[in-house]
């Protein structure tokens, strides 16, 4: 059934597998009854609980926190946080500022767009590896056809503090030495050697991580969603509780334009 | 000049004299904002002008106009506009139920990067059938993104079995006041590329050929289709707000699987 046959079949219910409110009653989450059988589940194992259907373990779920805190930059002036920032120098509520945050997350240049190609990377790149390929060809491939690597080289900085914590606590929870992760290292290492000097960045470790966790491209997509968001509520609250309008104001000298001179609206031709 | 400066080929603007955070004079591509264009300009051509160097012939002005008239409102029924009304009907912020109405219509069916896709289709068909037959028979590219992958040609409706009436009155209007090439075009091979698809033609195909003929790049028509369908996102949220939660539907529901 397809066109309007098949839209008419869908009208006016929700068919689910997801979940449902039945309000006064109960709530079901994936099949489960959210205030009986998932009683007492940590946050970030219920978010990733609703992505994947799947449960983890105690010491996987801590990774999953480290993940998301080990990224969590009060700074107003990354991109991101300045827009949550903006949104309490201009006085506008805290979800607004912060959903915008959020959203602008969603980068080609960090965040979850390159999230999803670093993993995705790292996916492929074991499949081929175990298929007996080469690790140095398949970064070479990648690179010349996308002239970057997600997951290696940072925008703004050479190397990556949350690396080394990162790894620290991994290892202390026994999730240091998964395919993905070793993988990740060496194609460092390889990078390294030759001519790119690209160094493995936080968003291609925490990748690896989520890849030995089983995770697929849009699974990990959806978790690292939050992953900013701690670090951008204190850039709003400092910028609210500040003077209106008195973060990173702008004078007209600001302004380096360079367009096309001073010319007439009425004479235009 | 500071060295935190924002540089930028749009907008000028000179201080008034006592306060540099306050401008005297604004410029946009050299045109004095206040001082000129206002009262003077048409709102298409202050938009046009935005997103290029030089003003808009009349024709290229009157197209623009024609087509936020077609954009203006996708109606109730339209996923983006549903996003809004959802927002408007508990009482959200004014903000929240423009950004749902983006969020949603920002999608490759019937959003902003459907747009998006159907002028990277105009940019490399441009007028040529066989090109664009060569195009619906290949396969989709199968790189991860950040977006769903496509299931459907751009510009077409995945559901529809015929053209609907406000796509030929819509590609008919545009066609007749559009400089072309592209709207002419499309309206002379409509139902060619209807049969490669096997799928009838949408407001969006109409919309991404209307932007290319603007001169407009596949960016620039997305940010526009995003930004012209808001009027009814607006009106529709705050009409619903009146109405209240009571008179909205809500639906009904089935549980599959484990949770029935």
């Amino acid at each position: 059934m397809k066109g309007p046959d098949f839209l008419a079949e869908q009208v006016g219910v929700l068919r689910t597998r997801m979940g449902a409110a039945f309000v006064g009653s109960k709530a079901v989450f994936r099949g489960h009854d959210l205030h009986a059988d998932l009683q007492g589940m940590d946050w970030v194992e219920l978010y990733v609980f609703g992505i994947t259907g799947r449960r983890y373990t105690p010491e996987q779920v801590r990774m999953l926190h480290a993940i998301w805190t080990h990224t969590s930059y009060p700074d107003a002036r990354i991109w991101n946080n300045r827009v949550a920032a903006l949104a309490g120098t201009a006085r506008s509520t805290g979800n607004l500022g912060i959903a915008a945050a959020l959203a602008v997350s969603e980068a080609s240049i960090y965040g979850r767009g390159i999230d999803i190609r670093a993993i995705d990377f790292l996916i492929r790149t074991q499949q081929h590896v175990d298929g007996g390929g080469d690790l140095a060809e398949m970064a070479a491939q990648e690179l010349q056809a996308r002239r970057s690597l997600a997951g290696y080289g940072r925008p703004i900085a050479a190397g990556d503090e949350r690396i080394e914590p990162t790894l620290v606590l991994a290892r202390s929870l026994g999730l240091a030495d998964g395919p993905h992760v070793r993988l990740a290292l060496a194609i460092e290492e390889t990078l390294l050697a030759g001519r790119w000097r690209l160094r493995l960045n936080y968003g291609g470790l925490s990748a690896a991580l989520a890849a030995d966790l089983g995770f697929s491209p849009r699974e990990y997509y959806l978790f690292v969603f939050p992953a900013f968001l701690a670090g951008m509520v204190p850039c709003y609250l400092e910028a609210e509780q500040r003077p209106e309008g008195s973060l990173f104001p702008l004078a007209c000298s600001h302004i380096r334009y360079e367009g096309t001179p001073k010319r007439s609206w009425k004479t235009r031709a | 000049m500071t060295a935190d400066a924002i540089r930028t080929r749009i907008w000028r603007e000179e201080p008034e004299s006592g306060n540099p955070f306050a401008a005297r004079a604004a410029y946009c591509r050299g045109y004095d904002v206040y001082g000129e264009m206002l009262g003077r300009a048409r709102w298409v051509e202050m938009l046009i002008l935005l997103f290029r160097e030089e003003t808009p012939t009349k024709a290229e002005a009157d197209l623009l106009e024609a087509l936020a008239v077609a954009l203006a409102n996708p109606g109730p029924r339209d996923p983006a506009v549903h996003a809004a009304m959802a927002g408007g009907v508990g009482g959200s912020t004014a903000a929240s139920c423009l950004m749902a109405a983006l969020a949603v219509g920002a999608g490759q069916y019937a959003g902003g990067r459907e747009v998006y896709l159907a002028m990277e289709a105009w940019n490399a068909c441009g007028t040529d059938l066989d090109a664009w037959r060569r195009r619906f028979a290949a396969p989709t590219s199968e790189e991860v993104s950040i977006w769903p992958a496509p299931q459907h040609p751009p510009g077409f409706d995945p559901h529809g079995v015929s053209t609907p009436t406000p796509v030929k009155q819509a590609l008919a209007g545009l066609a007749f006041v559009s400089p072309g090439p592209r709207l002419p075009w499309l309206e002379q091979q409509r139902a060619e590329l209807e049969a490669a698809t096997g799928l009838p033609l949408a407001l969006s195909g109409v919309a991404a050929a209307a932007f290319a003929d603007l001169g407009f790049s596949p960016e620039q028509g997305e940010m526009l289709h995003l930004l012209l369908r808001l009027p009814g996102a607006a009106a529709h949220a705050l009409e619903q707000r009146g109405y209240g939660h009571k008179k909205f539907p809500f639906f009904a529901v089935e549980l599959e699987g484990a949770g029935a």
